[in-house]
């Protein structure tokens, strides 16, 4: 039974929307962090005090879940439903193979453990 | 300048914002000034028939004021400790937050040492005083006479200290945000206390010490300090950024590369903090509880104070396209400065157009320093020189004492002001410059002066506390 991660990166304001989705096909955890970076839509310019400047990255929110990989096209599938606006700078999603996984309070292993 | 002039001046300045106060009669500045006090004492002949003072009990509520009003100015020092930390990164916090912390404390001692004697060294005249220098005692003492309605009718020798204390720590901390997050720490505390126990308190004898500014056969008039508190803070900060330089990355090939401050909402909660202070720096201005003057003076404020943040604000929307949240902060400062000189002789259609062209002048000033690569991360030259000129030379133009005589007055201050403390400064700067070095390493500069300086972080939590 193989584990594998998906990287979703997407708008920050379609978090909860993403979230709530995933949580509706029964994923049960995910870890979320605040990223910065650019694609295709590259900055924006910004004024501070009379000066114009570039802003070259832009916030992000980086979704991560481990799954088993007969769950994964399930979960992708519902994670670009829920984040995509049709605009550029939707982001994007990764999925990458994982080793192994273990649950730290029970040193549950494999499947189990996500 | 004619009255069918000003008032065409006001309306290209202000317009429709301030139809309904152009109605106003601006009667209260031109009637209330000198004799207001006076006024007070008159009113309460009975209380004390020998010495004609004020009763024991006006005498209490005049120097409850000015303990108040002293309370508020002391209050200032957060105000600028939040607008420069907010205004600068997040790396330099502790830096600016020691010196806002350091700054009022070596002003206070530095004050009851020899400042608040040099500042008020009683001039004698008639024993050959030249008006320009005096020195009455080193430390503060008086006698039962200094506690009570016959050394003023406004307040105690005790509540006139600790009033001119807490001006003289506002002088230098004007300083600490024009030069943050560049200058090393040790020089500028030793300016600090250079400046503010000698500098200071000479250039401000000139006038509230009754020096020869005051004896001028038309006298120079400050209220509350636009050129003796806030000029003379200009005018070292403007030395000390022309010496150290900008920031490193402010300026590269040529183009200006805004430096983001670190928190907005902190410089937010610092205007307004000078904004409730200032109702004791002006509001304490008239020495007394005097209900005509206090209140003409707190109204004068606070509408300079607005039309100052109104005309940066929109100023900054139409030239940049977009409204500018420090710009429009800038102008509340620029019109509170501006009003200071003038705030108890203004009606209120004058105190608004002085705010009005405060908040203008800021902007365009903050853009052209710019411009001209000198690089003040706060806008305090700005603010405190630019408008402090301003409001200094507008109470020649403007309300009660508007006059030629009276703008040739303003102007030889403002000069007198800028010759004697430009280069006390900047000699203060250049010597420590060589003796010891004026600013940090590239490597500190480049890494934060809270770990160069101080081995200390502001915000040292890697993610917030959390529950769970």
């Amino acid at each position: 039974m193989a584990l594998k991660k998906i990287e979703a990166v997407i708008k920050p304001f379609k978090l909860e929307e993403v979230k709530e989705a995933l949580t509706e096909i029964g994923i049960e955890g995910l870890t979320v962090s605040e990223v910065k970076g650019f694609g295709r839509q590259k900055g924006h310019t910004e004024i501070y005090r009379g000066s114009e400047y570039t802003v070259d990255f832009l916030p992000k929110v980086k979704i991560e879940v481990v799954l088993a990989d007969t769950l994964i096209e399930k979960a992708v599938a519902t994670i670009v439903k829920a984040a995509k606006t049709g605009k550029i700078g939707d982001g994007k999603i990764f999925i990458i193979p994982v080793e192994d996984a273990i649950r730290i309070r029970t040193e549950e292993k494999g499947e189990k453990a996500v | 300048m004619s009255k069918w002039m000003k008032h065409i001046a006001a309306a290209l300045v202000v317009g429709a914002i301030t139809w309904s106060l152009a109605d106003a009669p601006c009667v209260m500045a031109q009637d209330a000034p000198a004799e207001a006090v006076a006024a007070v004492v008159e009113a309460a002949p009975e209380a004390a028939p020998e010495d004609a003072g004020p009763s024991v009990e006006l005498f209490t509520v005049n120097n409850t004021w000015m303990m108040v009003a002293a309370a508020l100015v002391f209050f200032m020092n957060l105000g600028f400790a939040c607008v420069e930390t907010g205004l600068t990164r997040s790396k330099n916090t502790v830096n600016i937050l020691f010196k806002n912390a350091l700054v009022p404390c070596l002003g206070i001692l530095t004050y009851a040492l020899c400042g608040f004697n040099l500042m008020y060294p009683g001039f004698d005249y008639d024993a050959g005083a030249n008006g320009w220098f005096g020195f009455a005692q080193w430390g503060i003492t008086t006698d039962a006479a200094g506690v009570t309605s016959a050394y003023n009718v406004g307040y105690t020798y005790w509540t006139d200290f600790l009033f001119q204390a807490m001006f003289a720590a506002t002088a230098v901390t004007i300083v600490s945000g024009a030069v943050a997050e560049r200058i090393k720490l040790s020089s500028f505390m030793i300016f600090a206390f250079l400046y503010g126990a000698f500098i200071y308190p000479i250039a401000g004898s000139w006038k509230w010490g009754n020096g020869w500014l005051n004896n001028l056969e038309t006298p120079f008039y400050d209220f509350a300090g636009s050129t003796l508190v806030h000029s003379v803070g200009g005018w070292a900060a403007l030395a000390g950024v022309i010496i150290l330089g900008p920031r490193l990355g402010k300026y590269v090939d040529g183009k200006i590369r805004p430096i983001l401050g670190h928190s907005m909402p902190l410089a937010t909660i610092g205007v307004f903090i000078l904004w409730l202070g200032w109702f004791g720096f002006n509001g304490g201005s008239v020495l007394s509880a005097d209900p005509a003057l206090v209140s003409l003076t707190l109204v004068t404020t606070s509408l300079s104070a607005a039309a100052g943040g109104v005309a940066a604000g929109m100023v900054s929307w139409i030239i940049l396209k977009k409204p500018d949240l420090s710009m429009a902060l800038n102008g509340i400062l620029a019109g509170l400065v501006g009003i200071t000189a003038g705030a108890d002789q203004m009606g209120s259609l004058d105190a608004t157009i002085i705010g009005a062209i405060a908040g203008v002048i800021v902007f365009f000033s903050v853009l052209l320093f710019d411009k001209i690569k000198i690089d003040d991360p706060v806008g305090a030259i700005s603010v405190h020189l630019v408008c402090g000129i301003w409001g200094t030379l507008a109470v020649g133009i403007l309300g009660a004492k508007a006059g030629g005589a009276q703008l040739v007055s303003q102007a030889t201050g403002v000069i007198a002001y800028g010759v004697f403390c430009f280069i006390a400064a900047l000699v203060i700067f250049l010597v420590l410059k060589m003796v010891m070095g004026l600013r940090v390493s590239a490597e500190e500069e480049t890494e934060g002066l809270d770990i160069g300086e101080h081995g200390q972080e502001a915000y040292p939590d890697f993610s917030p506390a959390t529950k769970g």
